[in-house]
């Protein structure tokens, strides 16, 4: 099975490698500097004004939250899928109270409008 | 594959774990930390699949440097604070912080003691995914459904939090 | 199949070569490793050349316009041009971005776009890691590339960046769950995670008949997580510039639009092996003599005409109205799927066939 991982290891590191080549062979061929304004924070040809890193809504944590809790559903989700055809009808039920159970707190989710973009 | 490449591999993840965690907490931008802590989760995820533990280095990668660093994220971005460039500082409880790691280490040394690390018998199973299904859907049935019960009510509690902060503003 | 493979013959032309001269099996395996992953690289490469192309004339054909038409025959050079423009413009980092995570950005979302392509089956034999878990390595490894989107929208220190890394990640994150229930159906009815178990299951009925709301499930949330088509709120260009690809120039730009398209053609390669047979030929027509990598490549080159459509065809959704969406239908409808799927199959069962 490592032997596997090993060639993903190989890609990995092509996958490193091959960026910092193409943008170094750029760097021998590109004009070095360019005028002065070009290095301004663009925002359509006027001075940027404030602070851009600013506190944001709630909305993105809520989204992000419901998000972590379906992904651990997937983990679960997965390896019974793998098996569902061997294990019977009891498995099926318990994934079924699985699922359930996590689609209660998405039905809370829903009704307290945390799936509301506002 | 020789054992000397995977020997290899195991202290370039370590190394990029252990350095990874260091940045967590010594790095003052508090975006840096969080992004060197994927960084050490995804160092872990490596040790996983040297372990032949595949499965769960794919969950590792999945539920940690995919969900939980768009979390910790998006809490970042949701906390209210000056300059972000200076937002993770030191603070005075650094040397009771120290202790009290020191005690933790202590702790987790004391059980690396205990631990027989003798080499495995046999090479981990190959289809380790449908041995974890059958697991999980027999012996552990239990757990298991506590596991949808714990998630539903993390969900449920940080939706009443989060809703509290909407409210308060 | 009596289908000569080509690339195959290769593999084993190179590796029977490697023994011949004496190397060790260590050596053997490492070259052949990096051999698939050269071959996946230039097939990432040519394919984003040629969709780059197909792109801009697929939109001219539906806009009615020309499309390229000036560097060789109809504008068939114009990507290549396109291309060594690119490597020769400036390097503009701005002055106020966070300098680390604005570069480590570019090369960040190439990582995952590269690595998926090591449990594709490009055809028969043609895989370069035939994992155990392979569907769920995909899951997982296209899970980690919000992060390229959240580093580049954050570390360019650009309002228009960051607004548009967060709506990026919020729509990734919102449609990946629905994209990877979707595939959960398959899974059940394979009974492996095995891509080759995968496509081998199909030989007589693909699955997108079984699953056909599955495939849809997946075709509407790949677009959202391809941030194209009507999906392409990260990046409106009428309201947020050029969202988290603002600030980046030159060959960093062109590293994230490469990334877009080798994800394109994951994406697509996935559907194909998933729902639609693989690298089997379609049904009745095995008798052909032709390689079942042109097979897998006619039909990855199929889902990719449908994405253009899709793409070309309809108007942006609102970003609300893209929330409501995939949190509100897809995944309650996938998850019936994943219900009505399980039963299917009970039923199957006890019925004895």
């Amino acid at each position: 099975m490592l032997q596997q991982y090993a060639g993903i290891g190989a890609m990995l590191i092509i996958a490193i490698v091959f960026p910092i080549i193409v943008i170094a062979i750029s760097s021998i061929v590109r004009p070095k500097k360019a005028a002065k304004y070009k290095y301004e924070t663009y925002e359509c040809g006027l001075e940027t004004q404030g602070e851009t890193w600013v506190q944001f809504k709630t909305n993105y944590f809520m989204y992000a939250l419901v998000f972590v809790a379906f992904d651990v559903e997937t983990v679960f989700l997965y390896p019974w899928a793998v098996k569902f055809m061997s294990l019977g009808t009891f498995a099926f039920i318990e994934m079924f109270i699985f699922i359930a159970i996590l689609v209660i707190g998405f039905w809370y989710a829903w009704k307290e409008g945390a799936l509301e973009w506002n | 594959m020789s054992d000397a490449v995977f020997t290899v591999a195991f202290y370039v993840f370590s190394a990029v774990t252990v350095l990874a965690a260091l940045g967590v907490v010594l790095k003052k931008n508090l975006v840096h930390s969080a992004l060197l802590l994927i960084l050490a989760f995804v160092g872990v995820a490596g040790i996983y699949v040297l372990l032949q533990a595949d499965f769960i280095a794919a969950v590792q990668i999945l539920v940690y440097a995919g969900a939980v660093a768009i979390l910790v994220a998006f809490g970042v971005m949701l906390t209210k604070r000056g300059d972000i460039r200076e937002s993770n500082l030191a603070n005075r409880q650094k040397w009771p912080a120290l202790f009290v790691v020191a005690g933790v280490f202590a702790v987790i040394y004391a059980l690396l003691g205990q631990t027989n690390w003798g080499p495995l018998a046999a090479a981990g199973p190959e289809d380790s995914v449908g041995i974890l299904a059958t697991l999980m859907l027999t012996d552990f049935v239990v757990p298991f459904e506590t596991a949808a019960i714990l998630l539903t009510v993390a969900m449920l509690g940080a939706i009443v939090i989060a809703k509290e902060v909407k409210n308060s503003k | 199949m009596e289908n000569i493979n080509l690339f195959v013959l290769l593999a084993n032309w190179l590796r029977q070569w490697l023994e011949g001269v004496g190397a060790s099996p260590d050596v053997i395996e490492v070259v052949m490793d990096v051999f698939g992953t050269v071959g996946a690289l230039v097939f990432i490469l040519l394919n984003a050349l040629i969709l780059v192309l197909l792109e801009r004339k697929a939109a001219a054909f539906f806009q009615q316009r020309y499309g390229p038409n000036r560097w060789g025959p109809k504008g068939v050079f114009q990507t290549i041009f396109d291309s060594l423009k690119l490597l020769s413009k400036e390097d503009i980092i701005p002055k106020a971005v966070d300098k680390w995570v604005f570069k480590i950005a570019a090369y960040l979302i190439f990582i995952p776009a590269i690595l998926v392509f090591a449990v594709i089956p490009f055809g028969e034999g043609m895989i370069i890691s035939d994992l155990n878990i392979g569907i769920f390595y995909f899951v997982a490894v296209a899970s980690t590339a919000t992060l390229a989107f959240l580093m580049a929208g954050w570390g360019s220190n650009n309002k228009y960046s960051l607004i548009g890394g967060m709506r990026s990640v919020a729509q990734m994150v919102s449609y990946e769950i629905p994209l990877v229930f979707s595939l959960v159906g398959v899974v059940m009815l394979t009974g492996s995670m095995k891509m080759s178990a995968i496509v081998a299951a199909q030989t007589k009925v693909w699955f997108i008949l079984p699953q056909f709301l599955a495939f849809l499930v997946y075709f509407i949330a790949g677009h959202a997580e391809l941030n194209r088509g009507p999906f392409d709120m990260p990046e409106g260009e009428q309201e947020i510039v050029a969202g988290p690809y603002t600030e980046y120039s030159g060959m960093r730009w062109a590293l994230f639009f490469l990334a877009e398209y080798a994800n394109l053609v994951a994406v697509c390669s996935i559907a194909t092996t998933m729902f639609l047979g693989g690298w089997n030929p379609i049904p009745g027509l095995g008798f052909l003599p032709i390689p079942t990598y042109v097979w897998f490549v006619l039909k990855v080159y199929f889902m990719i005409m449908l994405f253009m459509w899709t793409r070309w065809t309809f108007p942006r959704v609102r970003i609300d109205h893209l929330m409501h969406f995939g949190w509100k239908v897809l995944i309650p409808v996938s998850l019936v799927n994943i219900l009505v799927t399980g039963i299917g199959i009970k039923i199957y069962q006890w019925m004895g066939w």
